[in-house]
This record gives structure tokens, sequence and C-alpha cells, in this order.
């Protein structure tokens, strides 16, 4: 009935520190811990002992006390100070754990009722496993194709919504080989609790052994080639000069300046929406004559479209070979 | 340990009073269109009492389920509608009118030394809104129920569920005028109808808490229920605007529902800590430590805890700059409880403290509201929070609040001033008993939930893994001697209506003009009009003056 893991030789109380955050949310954990522990012994203190202290058999006659002024700054002063510590600590902590850095490996997920579908820049897909080296920073862009579903490693520390509708970012690095829990935590409806999967993370060598396992479909970047061609896109962002559609080479990450004057950066959720909704953010210049493919691309081609469209070289360099981002997203 | 305290604090022999509220009409139609406040509050009382047990009964079966880690109790689905009708039972129909239909309604007049609210017939009208609402809410129960958690995140609700929801939705929201209702008629009531001398710094200061809980009826419930008319259209009639498919965007809703949904906490809240504010200065025979501050704390509640919403929203993509200032002003609401908690302390130093049941409850308030207020910090803090969200840490914290510290201060504010509604004592034996079960099943049910919370597991998760087991066991066990404590007033409470002590204007020799007239009082309370001519908890000359 009581299961071994209580009595494993790391503390049963808390899940393994298995990310390089992970030791960081602890310690601001600890200290909240500690903080709980002594108000409520100092609170628990005060209320029992005076209520024993000062019952009515020992002390018939209360004393009339009308209250005290710097009393009540102090209890005032003293909890916002260490509020306003515990804010800087914890929105410092947040800023590192919710900003990507640059150098970062990226895998795209798509959460479902009820899965996660995993998609490797290298053309890798998995269900319900993700699958990564220990040591490098992953980011996840992820979405959802139905419902609000939310990707939780509790090993890692990490977590974050999967919204239908547009990317949210998360990211991570391992530090222990090992297998992890991944669950889904935002209510998605019947199997919501079924909604779970596992992290593995690798040594770097196991990892480069597993990567170049099969891949049927060749690299995400040349699944989004193909569509590219096949959806007809390539006729109008042909790169050439008098095409009808915006050039989109070299253009991932810059600022695009639009019909109405104002500048959007070309981001994933920039190409995304403009695929589906193409009227919503016109690039100046360019006519409101693109249709929409809402309804005709699933979230894994758009998926593989960005991966492709944003792997895309400037102008000038010669070629676009369809396994440059994948090679991209090892080396960066 | 426990101090030969006397559990008898009637020691004349009282006789009822010849007529009051109670008997001056006996029929039911008196009952059922009186605009007597104090009848009104009975009336909710009985209608939220029967809630509780619906919502309490939800409850079993979610802790029955998660004895074990396989889902093998309930279906998926019927778990998923026990653990949604608990929420919505509990927080719409019991928590939110708890104190304030109840005790305010009963209360407010009679402290302020008025013969009723201010519009007698829209309390009555009140009561029946909410009637309407919570037959909707029950006959969408009883036709299978919801499964979208009480928070009804969109596009679930509105597009993939396939339960009540619009029945539900609907139902919320007619009750909320009730909430709204009960809210205009407090504040319409403080301002217009104090009796002669009883400035605002006279007041109780359950009065100031029922005030600011007020504010936020009125100013928050409306959005509430633009919110959900809004779920209610598009999953109707597939009106965009939560479901991206549609155009909506789902972050949208939550926006909306927690723009009223957190105050709503504080609506929950802050009639408890009126309750707190009154019984402690009551037992310990003395003037409450830092009136002002403590009056002021609630309405610095009322306007803070509008400004705190998206401190549920911290990972779901909003901009981590709105994440910094809704962090900041989350530890800023924190203040005025902690500035409470230390003003009903100090209170009790040099008191001279009687350990009766109401005296108890309060102690457990004080308590649990301390360890729920400081792990709402936890949450608060954004770096910390991004690991703890959407996990069994925020189920714990929550209740640790809301019954930790609202239930809590309802059942102690039951039996203060149960005297004054029925003119009898309860037994204390019994009810120091219930108290104490409350207590340490409370703790029992709630206290592993943090750790499994740390430890990873999402709330409302029908089966987990293996290796938390243990605490889940803990947390049933726990739940089981939380729901004898809980069943234990409902049999003492009903038995001291005929064999209770008769209690007499003043059991607790306590300050306030609720115990200057009969229990059960008088039809229009008070015989003559009072007349306040000196501060609230006037306990004896203040230290100094002899």
């Amino acid at each position: 009935m009581i299961p071994d893991h209580l009595f494993s030789p790391h503390f049963p109380f808390f899940p393994e520190q298995a990310s390089t955050v992970a030791w960081q949310v602890d310690a601001l954990y600890f200290f909240l811990v500690a903080l709980t522990i002594f108000f409520t012994v100092l609170v628990s203190a005060m209320v029992i002992g005076f209520s024993i202290k000062y019952r009515k058999e020992k002390n018939p006659v209360a004393t009339q006390i009308e209250g005290s002024v710097p009393l009540e700054i102090f209890w005032t002063v003293v909890p916002l100070g260490i509020s306003l510590l515990i804010y800087v600590w914890a929105a410092t902590l947040y800023f590192h754990m919710e900003r990507p850095p640059k150098e970062s490996m990226q895998i795209y997920v798509v959460g479902k009722q009820w899965m996660w579908k995993v998609q490797h820049p290298t053309g890798q897909r998995e269900i319900n496993q993700l699958h990564i080296p220990v040591g490098r920073n992953v980011r996840l862009t992820m979405i959802s194709q139905d419902v609000l579903h939310s990707f939780s490693v509790p090993e890692f520390r990490v977590k974050h919504e999967v919204i239908p509708g547009r990317y949210t970012e998360l990211w991570f690095q391992a530090t222990k080989p090992g297998t992890y829990h991944l669950f889904c935590t935002q209510y998605c409806g019947t199997k919501h609790s079924g909604m779970i999967g596992e992290v593995i993370a690798m040594d770097p060598n196991a990892y480069e052994v597993w990567l170049s396992g099969g891949t049927e479909g060749g690299s995400l970047a040349s699944t989004g080639e193909k569509l590219f061609t096949s959806l007809g896109c390539i006729t109008c962002h042909s790169g050439e000069s008098g095409a009808r559609g915006p050039n989109l080479n070299g253009q991932f990450g810059h600022p695009q300046k639009l019909s109405d004057g104002t500048t959007v950066v070309m981001d994933e959720n920039y190409i995304r929406e403009s695929i589906l909704t193409p009227q919503a953010k016109i690039v100046a210049g360019f006519g409101p004559i693109m249709p929409t493919f809402s309804g005709q691309v699933s979230e894994e081609s758009l998926i593989a479209l960005v991966a492709y469209v944003k792997g895309l070289q400037p102008a000038g360099s010669t070629a676009v070979p369809a396994a440059a981002p994948a090679k991209q997203g090892k080396t960066q | 340990m426990s101090p030969a305290v006397s559990d008898v604090v009637v020691t004349e022999q009282y006789v009822m009073p010849e007529e009051h509220y109670i008997n001056s009409d006996t029929s039911l139609k008196s009952w059922l269109l009186t605009v007597d406040h104090k009848r009104i509050a009975i009336l909710y009382m009985l209608t939220i009492t029967f809630f509780f047990f619906i919502g309490g009964f939800m409850a079993s079966l979610v802790r029955l389920e998660l004895l074990t880690p396989a889902g093998d109790l309930l279906e998926s689905d019927t778990y998923n509608r026990a653990f949604s009708m608990h929420g919505v039972m509990m927080i719409f129909f019991f928590l939110v009118p708890s104190v304030p239909a109840t005790l305010g309604n009963f209360l407010v007049p009679l402290m302020v030394g008025a013969r009723d609210l201010a519009f007698p017939r829209i309390n009555l009208l009140s009561w029946y809104i909410f009637l309407v609402g919570a037959s909707f809410a029950v006959s969408a129960m009883v036709l299978g129920g919801v499964d979208t958690g009480w928070t009804f995140y969109t596009p679930f609700s509105t597009t993939f569920s396939n339960s009540n929801v619009i029945l539900t939705a609907v139902g919320i929201l007619i009750a909320g005028f009730a909430s709204i209702f009960t809210g205009l008629n407090f504040i319409v009531t403080v301002h217009r109808m104090r009796a002669p001398g009883m400035s605002w710094f006279r007041l109780p200061l359950f009065i100031w808490s029922q005030y600011a809980a007020s504010l936020i009826m009125v100013l928050g419930t409306p959005v509430i229920a633009i919110t959900l008319a809004l779920v209610a259209l598009e999953r109707g009639f597939h009106i965009g605007i939560f479901d991206p498919k549609l155009g909506g965007d789902p972050i949208l809703f939550q926006h909306m529902f927690w723009f009223y949904s957190h105050p709503a906490v504080y609506i929950m809240i802050l009639p408890g800590m009126g309750v707190i504010s009154e019984v402690i200065p009551a037992f310990a025979h003395k003037r409450i430590f830092g009136y002002k501050a403590v009056a002021y704390s609630s309405i610095a509640i009322a306007v803070f805890g509008f400004l705190v919403w998206a401190h549920h929203m911290f990972i779901a993509g909003i901009s981590i700059y709105a994440a910094l200032v809704f962090s900041l002003v989350s530890f800023i609401v924190a203040i005025p409880s902690a500035i409470k908690v230390f003003n009903w302390s100090a209170t009790l130093y040099k008191g001279s403290i009687r350990w009766n049941t109401p005296m108890l409850y309060a102690f457990g308030f004080i308590g649990l509201f301390t360890i729920g207020g400081l792990t709402g910090l936890f949450l608060a803090s954004l770096g910390l929070d991004v690991h703890l969200t959407e996990t069994y840490f925020i189920v714990a914290h929550f209740h640790y609040v809301m019954v930790g510290g609202m239930v809590l201060a309802y059942l102690c504010g039951i039996h203060f001033w149960w005297p004054k509604m029925t003119g009898r004592m309860y037994p204390e034996l019994p009810a120091k008993l219930s108290a104490l079960l409350v207590f340490v099943g409370f703790n029992l049910t709630f206290m592993p939930q943090f750790i499994l919370g740390y430890l990873g597991m999402p709330r409302r998760y029908h089966a987990y893994p293996p290796e938390w087991q243990v605490f889940n066991v803990l947390s049933s066990a726990g739940a089981s001697i939380l729901a004898i404590g809980f069943l234990m007033p409902m049999i003492y409470l009903v038995w001291s209506l005929k064999y209770g002590k008769i209690a007499g204007p003043n059991p607790w020799q306590a300050t306030g003009l609720e115990w200057e007239t009969s229990s059960p009082p008088p039809t229009h309370n008070f015989l003559e009009q009072p007349i306040v001519t000196s501060e609230p908890y006037n306990y004896g000359p203040k230290e100094g003056e002899v």
C-alpha cells in the first residue's frame, strides 16, 4: 500500500530536481515554507498563549486597550517589506523561466483531447512522449487544436498553457537523464487525467542515436516545403521581384511594415495567422488577394509550414535546402 | 490542557419573550411572504444549508474516488461532473450567500439600530430570485450535471462539453441578482438607516466588512452575469466570442471570469472576517485592538481585490509585464489581511478570555486563515506559481481560505448568534466536540494536498500515479472526519430549538445593539428607537481612565 517512493533516498515531499531551474524554484519554495511556518507558529502562539494566560479564571477583568499606531505601522511595514522581497525574487525567476534563451533547440507540440503530439525539426514524431537531450536548452512551441491544455513537467518545475489559436512557448534544460511525468494540467474534458505521457531526457550521445532513428517523411521543414508547393503558396511567395505576395526569404524575426502603417514582427504566430486569416495584417504594397487556408491545413501542417518559412534564407544565399532548418535546430 | 471554564454562561433563569419574530404569525404564508429581514435570513439559511450538503455529497464522491490511484469507482464523466457540481454548488449557492444572506440579513438592521433593511420587499425578492437561480442549477444537476468545473473555461464550455452548461450558467446568472440585491440593500441601509448616534466609527466591524463585501457584490456580479450570458450565446448560437474557431479569444473569457471571481473570493471571506471581529472582543471581553485599522483594511481588500484577477493567468500567455503588475498587487492585497490577523491576536492580550464554541471556531479561523493567506503568497510569486498553479496546491490553498476561513467563520457566527436568532442556547459540549472535529478533519484533509501539489499532482484528475496514494488516502480520511464535524451541528442545533437553555437577551455579555433587544427579537427589532452614545466594543473603561 505504501509506495516505495516514500522511502527512496531523495526527499519524498518534493519531486526530483531534473532541470536547471528546479533548484531555483525549490529555493524560493523552501523560503516561503519557512516563512509560513514562522508566521503560523507566531500567530498560533499569540492566540493560544494569550487565551490560556488571560483566561477568565486567571484574569477576570480585561484591560481595555485601544490600539497602537506604532504597532499598526510595524505590522504593516514588515509584512510589506517581506512581500516585496519575495515579489522581486519571484519575478526575476519568472522572467528567466518565461523567456527562452536564444540558444535553444526547438520542438513543436500539438495538444488535443486527449493526447500530446510532438514534432521534432528532424522529422521524428511522437505521441505522449518527448525525447530530449540533457544539457541543452529546449524550447517547445505549442498549440492546441481544440480546447485549452497545459503542458506540465513537475520534475522540471515548468508548465505552460497550450491554447487553441496561437502558439505559446515553454523552455527548460534537463540536467539528469531519466523518465519524467508529463501531465496536462488544464482541465480538458472526459479523459483529462489520461492526457499524460513522459519526457525522456537522454545523454547527448544516446540522444544522437535516437535522432538517427527512422524518420519516414524527412525533416519537418522538408514536409513544409512540400506543402508550400502543393498548396500553391510558392506561386505568389516566389521571392522574385514583382511577385504577387511578399518575399518571405530571410524575413523571420524581422519587422514587417503593414499596409495600415503599423509594423509587426514576423514570428511563428504571425506566419500562422497569415495562412489562416491572410486579410488580418497585410504587408504594405500588396493587395488583399490571398485566400484563407482556414479549415484546410491541420495544426501539424501549419507547424511544418512555419518551420519551412522560418528557415528560408535571405535572397542571394544559394538554395534553400530543406535540411537546413533541421540542422539549424541542432546547431543553434 | 483545557482550562476549566464553566460551560454555563446563562446563570439567570430567563423566560422566552411573549411575542417575537418567530411566533408573531406561524402560518406558512406569513413565512413565504415575509418582509422581515430576520425571517428572510432564516429562509436563506435553510436554503443554503441544503446546497451545502449537496456540495458536500459531491465532495464525498470525489474523495472516495481518489482513495485509489485508478479511476475505478466512477466513470470519468461522472467524476468530472462530481467535482464540477461540488464547485458550482459550494461557491455560487453556499459560500457567496453564506454569511451575507443569513447572518448579514439577520444582523445588519439590528446592529445599526434599524427596524429592517432599507428595501424589505427587494430583500424578499432576492430570496425568490435565488430560488429560481438555484432551481435552474438543480435541474441542470438532475438532468445529468455539468462537467466544466466551476470555472467554465472556454472553448471547452462553449463548444466541446456535452453537459448542461447553459442551464447551469443561467442559474448562476439569475442567482447573481439575488447577490446584487442583498449588496444594494446593505449599502443603502448602512448609509441611511443608522440609529441616532451611530456614526461610521461606532459601527461594529461586522458592518464594515458587510459593507465592503456589498461593494464587490454590486460592482462585480454584473460582470459574471455578462460573461456567463456570452458563454450561453456562443454555446447556443455559435456567436464567436471565446472560441478561436469562431474568431474568439479563450483568454478573454478568463479575464472576464476572474474579474468577478477573484473579488468574489473576498465577497466570501470579508463577511467571515466580520464575524471574527465580533466574536473575539466578545469572548475576550475587551475592545478590539486597532478598530480603525481593521475597518479600513476591509475597504482596502475590496478595492485591491478588484486589481489582482490576472494572477490566475500567469502561465496563460499573458504579457510577462502584465504579470509583473498583477503579482505586485496580489502581494499588496495580502497586507490588509495580515493587519487583521495581528489585530485579532493583539485583542486577546490582557483580555478575560472564555473558551466557548464560537471562540474555538475563531481560533481555528485565525490559524487556518493564516496558513491560507500565506500559501496565497506562494501563488502570487511569479516564478513559483508556474510550478504550483493547476495543481493540488491551489486546491489546498483555496480550501484553507474558503473552508478553514469562511466555513469556520460561518459556523462561528451561527453559534455566536444562535441564542439571538432562536432564543435558546446550543449545547456547549457537543458543539465544542464538533469544532474540534472540524479543525482536525480539515487539516488532515487539506494539508496533504499541499504536498501533493508540490509533487505535481494536477487538480481535477480522475486517476493519478500510484506513488501519490498515501497522501490521497490521508486526505480522504480527513474528509470523513470533517463530514462528521459538519453533520453534528445539524443535530444538536435542531435539538436546541426545543431543549436548549433559554438564552435571555445577552448571554455572552457582549456589546452591540443586537444584544440590547430580546432574544429572539420582536418583529420590529427594538421596542424603542435605540440611541447610541458610546464607541463600539465598550467592554469597560479604557486603560488609564478609571
